[in-house]
């Protein structure tokens, strides 16, 4: 099996199958992290029940989550090495130590204070207890910022020189990190996270709001989440614009495959294609659609300035065009839905109707899954814009391979992908389970209890030996 | 730009401390898992489970560690290395994927407990005998051409890999079960006594075997061990052994309840020592050194900055949430 494929072909599937895995958990534990911090904060504060009912609902539902997010991430510290090690062996002195940083000062205060976080709070008391979920969240966060670091050195490199066994060396350790795409792609993804998160607590409301549920704490959760997105979607917006200018001045190529411009426009007055069917083959965007000026409007905010097409670079460093010109369409669709949400809910919210429409319950229902669907297709379009470099321009993906055999990348592949469905799968299944729930007054749902036992959903009360210990008592 | 030598010398040992720290934290963690394999009431496998629930998560994040340091310190090792064990690496990377879940998803599943219940013991035990045939892949040598891996891709199923494995599964039932001596009570740790005089036996069995045959494997490995007078600065480590293997046997026998742990630490602290014996200076036997493989000094010195603090700093709070669980964990009322 697989002696005649690609290896660097399936490498890559590999890897971005992996990848995409994993991203989805990441995206939702940085949200859902600073949420509960955010609860518990207030329960501190205002000394009300029902933060701390909710707190204890999300942090069950966070430990499945962030577990999934812990196996599946440390497939990635060992995927570089098995199979794109030249590109480890070169780009290693630069990305190496910003992971390393990533390790120490993140995966670690995340890991140490998690067992706190969840089996801890009769055990350290309510101040160290919201101290270790604020170090939980303040780690999600700083792993946030290093990976995105190293990603976006990949994009956009940056203070390094070349040493004599051709690796790349930094040279300016503050330009390596602080690269020219970072501040945007870390704004970008961290907005993305939120807002996922605010989608499918949102969700889990209305949901419950629909099935006749209108308790306080199933009302101040979809509250909350509709507030988040109101007010960080329009930001995101604005992010958005500024990353793909970033893009434009540093990845020009990458642009102009999203965009399905294979010509240059010296003069602007470039149109937008909304949808057609670009054609490397081809070298043009087939059965396109297209709103004249509304291309050089968005991409450089005047008419006249050049853009320049895929016809500007030579067409061994084109990017797959097809798959980011969708991808890329698919999240921005997805993001004006977002949009649409968030001031939907506020003027229901205006008008006293935000538990009472049913509209907008079931808009935000079928929004919950929205955010991990963007976050993967502005993932795609970023990744599989860069190539075929896996550094920008410097490196190519095809020379970055590890001495790769078809069969055992394949065998592998094979096997990451029969156990991730496996197991991600069950794991969706006991996520949208916990959801299924409501949050217990905090009496009935000590934190660290096993499975849940919530009103309203007893089918699946576990004996009582069974279950797990709970914190101090 | 060149790689500084004492810096070499000192990356070296925090990476090396990093899988020491792993192999004993994840070895207990592990070894617990594997115990699920002859451990079968309900009620005892719960315990089981919740004495490393707390601490699981934070072990494992030595293993990427390890991983990310390599990369970080020693790329070209890192770049070898992983293609050399390839096979292992990814079978231990699902083992401990699906042990890993495993966690939580036991206490979710209804009808689907059984399936946890497996997977957490097969994947802890496959991920313990992969760490070991990685082990004796790179022990036994690793062939390199022009920084690339170039060896084959069964290079790493050998009698000797086979055997560091087992050795790697039985030292970390001894950690497990030791652990569980010091964690529980009544008649689990009983159980646990009982296997761990037999882990024992059987872990310094598999010492001895891989100590005889290591030196057969390559000229340095016998000169390090049999040459004079090296002889004499290497006896320590046998010698500490047999002393260690002593301490250990009066203390199960006297029924102490933290004295196994500790010592078996300390069995591990001590074997693993002789391997660094072993292998220095080199870290892809037999031609790849620390010198050859080290990250430019730039990239040395950066992580100079920050890693020495911050490893104190996370070695103070992962201190502290052992701290905060400590002591013996029942069924009924949980942590006291």
């Amino acid at each position: 099996m697989f002696e005649s494929a690609d290896a660097v072909l399936l490498a890559r599937f590999q890897f971005a199958f992996t990848v995409a895995f994993h991203i989805i958990f990441p995206s939702f534990s940085i949200g859902l992290a600073s949420f509960l911090a955010v609860l518990e904060g207030l329960w501190l504060i205002t000394k009300r029940d029902v933060y701390l009912r909710l707190f204890k609902y999300w942090v069950r539902i966070f430990a499945v989550a962030f577990g999934m997010g812990v196996v599946s991430g440390v497939v990635m510290a060992y995927q570089i090495g098995t199979n794109w090690g030249v590109f480890a062996d070169r780009a290693g002195p630069i990305i190496g130590p910003l992971m390393g940083y990533e390790v120490l000062s993140a995966f670690f205060l995340e890991a140490g204070f998690l067992g706190v976080m969840l089996f801890g709070l009769n055990r350290v008391g309510k101040g160290l207890h919201f101290f270790s979920t604020l170090m939980v969240a303040i780690g999600t966060l700083g792993s946030a910022f290093w990976i995105l670091s190293v990603n976006s050195w990949m994009q956009t490199p940056a203070g390094y020189e070349m040493n004599e066994v051709g690796q790349f060396v930094a040279a300016d350790w503050a330009a390596v990190i602080f690269n020219p795409s970072f501040p945007y792609r870390l704004v970008h993804m961290v907005l993305a996270a939120y807002i996922t998160t605010a989608l499918v607590v949102g969700a889990v409301g209305a949901w419950h709001l629909l099935r006749g549920n209108r308790e306080e704490p199933i009302r101040i959760m979809f509250s909350m989440a509709m507030w988040m997105l109101t007010i960080v979607v329009p930001m995101q917006l604005y992010a958005g614009d500024a990353h793909g200018r970033n893009t434009l001045e540093y990845q020009p190529a990458k642009i102009a495959a999203i965009e399905g411009h294979y010509e240059s426009y010296p003069d602007g007055h470039a149109p937008l294609i909304l949808l057609g069917w670009p054609s490397n083959e081809a070298g043009e965007t087939l059965y396109s659609i297209e709103v004249p000026l509304l291309g050089s409007l968005i991409l450089t905010h005047d008419l006249t300035s050049p853009l320049q097409g895929l016809d500007a670079f030579p067409r061994e460093d084109w990017p797959p065009t097809t798959i980011v010109f969708f991808t890329f369409r698919a999240m921005v669709g997805l993001g004006v839905l977002m949009l649409g949400l968030g001031l939907f809910s506020l003027y229901k919210r205006i008008r006293h109707k935000l538990y009472d429409s049913t509209w907008l319950h079931r808009y935000a229902v079928i929004m919950g899954p929205a955010g991990f669907a963007a976050v993967l297709c502005g993932w795609v379009t970023t990744e599989v814009g860069r190539q075929p470099f896996t550094v920008y321009n410097l490196l190519r993906t095809a020379d970055s391979a590890s001495p790769l055999d078809a069969p055992a990348v394949g065998a592998s592949l094979l096997a990451f992908i029969i156990v991730y469905f496996f197991i991600f799968g069950a794991g969706t299944l006991y996520i949208l389970r916990l959801m299924r729930g409501t949050p217990a007054s905090s009496e009935e749902a000590p934190i660290s209890e096993g499975p849940t036992r919530t009103a309203g959903f007893t089918q699946i009360q576990a004996p009582e030996h069974s279950r797990r210990p709970e914190a101090g008592d | 730009m060149e790689p500084n030598t004492t810096l070499t010398i000192f990356w070296a040992a925090v990476i090396g401390f990093a899988i020491i720290m792993y192999v004993v934290l994840d070895g207990f963690d592990l070894g617990v898992g594997i115990l699920f394999t002859v451990v079968h009431e309900d009620e005892h496998r719960g315990v089981m489970m919740n004495s490393v629930a707390p601490v699981w998560d934070g072990n494992e994040t030595w293993l990427v560690m390890g991983g990310g340091g390599l990369l970080a310190t020693f790329p070209l090792a890192y770049s070898v290395l992983f293609p050399a064990i390839y096979a292992p690496l990814i079978a231990m990377l699902l083992g401990l994927a699906f042990r890993g879940v495993s966690f939580e998803y036991r206490w979710r599943a209804t009808k689907g407990r059984f399936i946890w219940n497996a997977g957490f013991a097969g994947g802890s035990l496959l991920a313990a005998f992969c760490q070991g045939l990685a082990l004796g892949t790179v022990l036994q040598g690793v062939e390199i051409a022009n920084r690339e891996y170039a060896g084959g891709w069964w290079d790493w199923l050998t009698p000797f890999s086979i055997l560091t494995g087992l050795s790697v599964v039985s030292g970390y039932i001894l950690l497990g079960s030791t652990w569980l001596i010091l964690k529980t009570e009544g008649a689990l740790q009983e159980r646990a006594f009982g296997i761990a005089k037999v882990a024992g036996v059987v872990t310094l069995g598999f010492i001895v075997a891989v100590s005889i045959w290591t030196p057969f494997l390559g000229d340095t490995y016998f000169a390090r061990w049999y040459s004079w007078p090296n002889i004499l600065y290497v006896s320590p480590v046998p010698i500490l052994v047999v002393i260690v293997a002593a301490l250990f046997w009066r203390a199960l026998l006297a029924r102490q309840e933290r004295a196994p742990f500790l010592l078996a630490l300390v069995l591990f602290v001590i074997t693993y020592a002789g391997l660094a014996v072993s292998m220095y200076p080199y870290i892809a036997p037999p031609t790849l050194t620390i010198f050859d493989a080290a990250a430019p000094s730039s990239s040395q010195i950066f992580l100079l900055y920050g890693a020495p603090v911050l490893l104190v700093i996370l070695l103070c709070y992962t201190g502290y949430s052992y701290w905060v669980f400590r002591g013996k964990v029942t069924a009924k009322s949980g942590y006291h």
